[in-house]
């Protein structure tokens, strides 16, 4: 596993999640942002009923027709990075994290463009500049993000670079 | 009908710990009143609006309880161009005779912290740290910079004019001029830009005092005549701050069509602009404004830089005082900053940075979160 400094350890912990053994005390930040649990866990998304275009996340009115009604559809787990940048300071709250200015790890933040036609905004799970490329292949990645009020963590998605594709 | 500038009023954008962001806004609005030589019991409406220093509509209590017509606006990063467009649309129409238009700000140090709810975003997205508008600056210019082959010599362009073009005027908050080199190795914050390509929240305050065109020379022998007046908001498809996703499909920017609806109500086009002040939140808005806005074609920003085109003296200056870098962008007031800049320019006030040439049109443009522009076309 690498674990170059690059590698953001802000709140997205250490270890990656384990597959498929899921801790039950764990949950998705926010509900219906992914599949989960699943072994592959794949993004979702909207599908508006009347001139199909794509949400993230699920949106029940469309941005695009103004039409109101949309199905879930899974938006995959791979995509295209169409642009990035790196998080180089400690964002004040709402920003969750118990790191202080002296402690905080510069995080990635990239636009991913998906196969169903949208491009989702998402935490990446490196922050050197010099690895990030418009244009390269990124895998989804659940990870654990924050404590949550069960003893657990809340789990959020990520992108991450893929090695060897 | 044309509607007639004839008094300005701006206190200094910056820091002021002794006065609150409302005061600021009532000395903004006692030296327009003076420029135009009209006293606050004669003012018929006044429209106007801050982000974090309180509502517009309270500077009665500063100015005094005149019974005027008072409207408190908030508009995002568009707030001082909505409330002049407000101000102009009334006079215009012939409802009131005269208006003030006011905007004032006092922001905490450090980038904004917007709340996920007051977008119609759910909060996960501020807490895993998504809600940051430099990461938005950086990934749009991140992109605009790969699609046009613009290298970052561009950026410390940007920021190395309006810097020197800040140290020229007495009323600007950052008046040191720096270097290629100061500006090329300050701290990165969000890929590609660094800290001194970076505008940062202040406070500051600008008054305006408009009226009918026929009234104007009551009032002052350089009335500025604004042409047009028009705000735009996002389309489906525009790439804009806040979106956890946005569509493949392209759509032209806010910027793009309040330019064009600008240009039409006034009846000129962009090559008839003599000096125009363009939004730099960052030194990347600012180039991609330049095109937006229909002074150059996409791509073109790097040459024309190079070239020196928007400096002081080129063939369109842009942001002569400074711009948003060198002020601060204090949100209710900084639009009118530009709109103030520009009646300055036109009236030959402009000191150490006046534009040569003696200019006759002006360009304002005012951008932000959530995707919303501004622009004005002013003359003499």
């Amino acid at each position: 596993m690498n674990q170059s400094s690059t590698r953001s350890t802000a709140l997205f912990t250490n270890d990656r999640y384990p597959k498929p053994r899921y801790i039950m005390s764990d949950c998705p930040i926010h509900p219906n942002l992914f599949t989960w649990p699943a072994e592959n866990p794949s993004l979702l998304g909207g599908l508006c009923e009347h001139c199909g275009e794509v949400s993230f996340p699920v949106q029940s009115s469309c941005r695009s027709c103004s039409g109101s009604g949309s199905s879930v559809i899974e938006l995959g787990d791979r995509g295209v990075l169409w642009t990035w940048t790196v998080q180089n300071f400690l964002p004040k709250p709402p920003y969750v994290t118990d790191q202080t200015p002296a402690t905080f790890k510069p995080y990635g933040v990239g636009y991913i463009e998906m196969p169903a036609g949208v491009r989702v905004e998402s935490r990446l799970l490196t922050a050197d500049a010099d690895k990030l490329k418009i244009g390269m292949p990124m895998q989804l990645v659940i990870e654990p993000f924050s404590a949550n009020d069960r003893g657990g963590h809340n789990l959020c998605f990520a992108f991450d670079i893929v090695e060897n594709d | 009908m044309d509607v007639a500038i004839v008094g300005v009023g701006m206190h200094p954008f910056g820091r002021t710990p002794s006065m609150t962001g409302l005061q600021q806004g009532a000395a903004a609005t006692r030296a327009a009143l003076a420029d135009a030589g009209i006293q606050w019991s004669d003012i018929e409406c006044g429209y106007g609006g801050s982000q974090d220093a309180g509502n517009a509509d309270a500077i009665v209590n500063e100015m005094g309880l005149s019974g005027l017509q008072f409207t408190h606006i908030f508009n995002g990063c568009a707030t001082g161009g909505s409330s002049l467009h407000a101000a102009y649309t009334a006079v215009k129409s012939g409802e009131y005779r005269n208006a003030l238009v006011l905007g004032f700000d006092k922001h905490a140090p450090g980038a904004f912290n917007a709340t996920p709810a007051d977008w119609g975003i759910d909060d996960w997205y501020g807490e895993v740290g998504l809600m940051l508008t430099t990461q938005y600056f950086g990934m749009k210019i991140q992109r605009y910079m790969h699609d046009y082959n613009i290298a970052n010599e561009a950026l410390i362009a940007v920021a190395e004019k309006a810097f020197h073009n800040g140290s020229i005027n007495p009323t600007a908050w950052r008046r040191q001029a720096l270097s290629r080199e100061d500006i090329a190795t300050s701290q990165m914050i969000s890929h590609p830009l660094r800290k001194y390509m970076f505008c940062s929240p202040a406070e500051g305050a600008v008054a305006l005092i408009l009226c009918s065109t026929e009234e104007a020379k009551r009032y002052t022998a350089q009335p500025i005549f604004l042409n047009a007046a028009a705000i735009r908001t996002r389309h489906y498809g525009s790439f804009e701050v806040f979106s956890p996703s946005q569509p493949v499909a392209h759509a032209d920017s806010p910027t793009v069509i309040a330019s064009r609806a600008a240009f039409q109500q006034a009846g000129i086009g962009p090559e008839d602009i003599d000096i125009a002040q363009l939004q730099d939140t960052e030194s990347g808005a600012e180039i991609i404004h330049m095109a937006e806005n229909g002074f150059c074609e996409h791509g073109e920003q790097q040459q024309w830089l190079r070239d020196g085109h928007t400096k002081i003296g080129g063939k369109l200056p842009v942001n002569t005082d400074g711009g948003c870098l060198a002020n601060g962008e204090p949100v209710g007031a900084s639009g009118l900053r530009q709109v103030h800049e520009i009646c300055v320019q036109l009236r030959q006030q402009g000191g150490a940075r006046q534009v040569p040439g003696k200019p006759r049109t002006g360009y304002t443009h005012v951008y932000g979160a959530p995707g919303i522009s501004g622009v004005t076309i002013l003359s003499r």
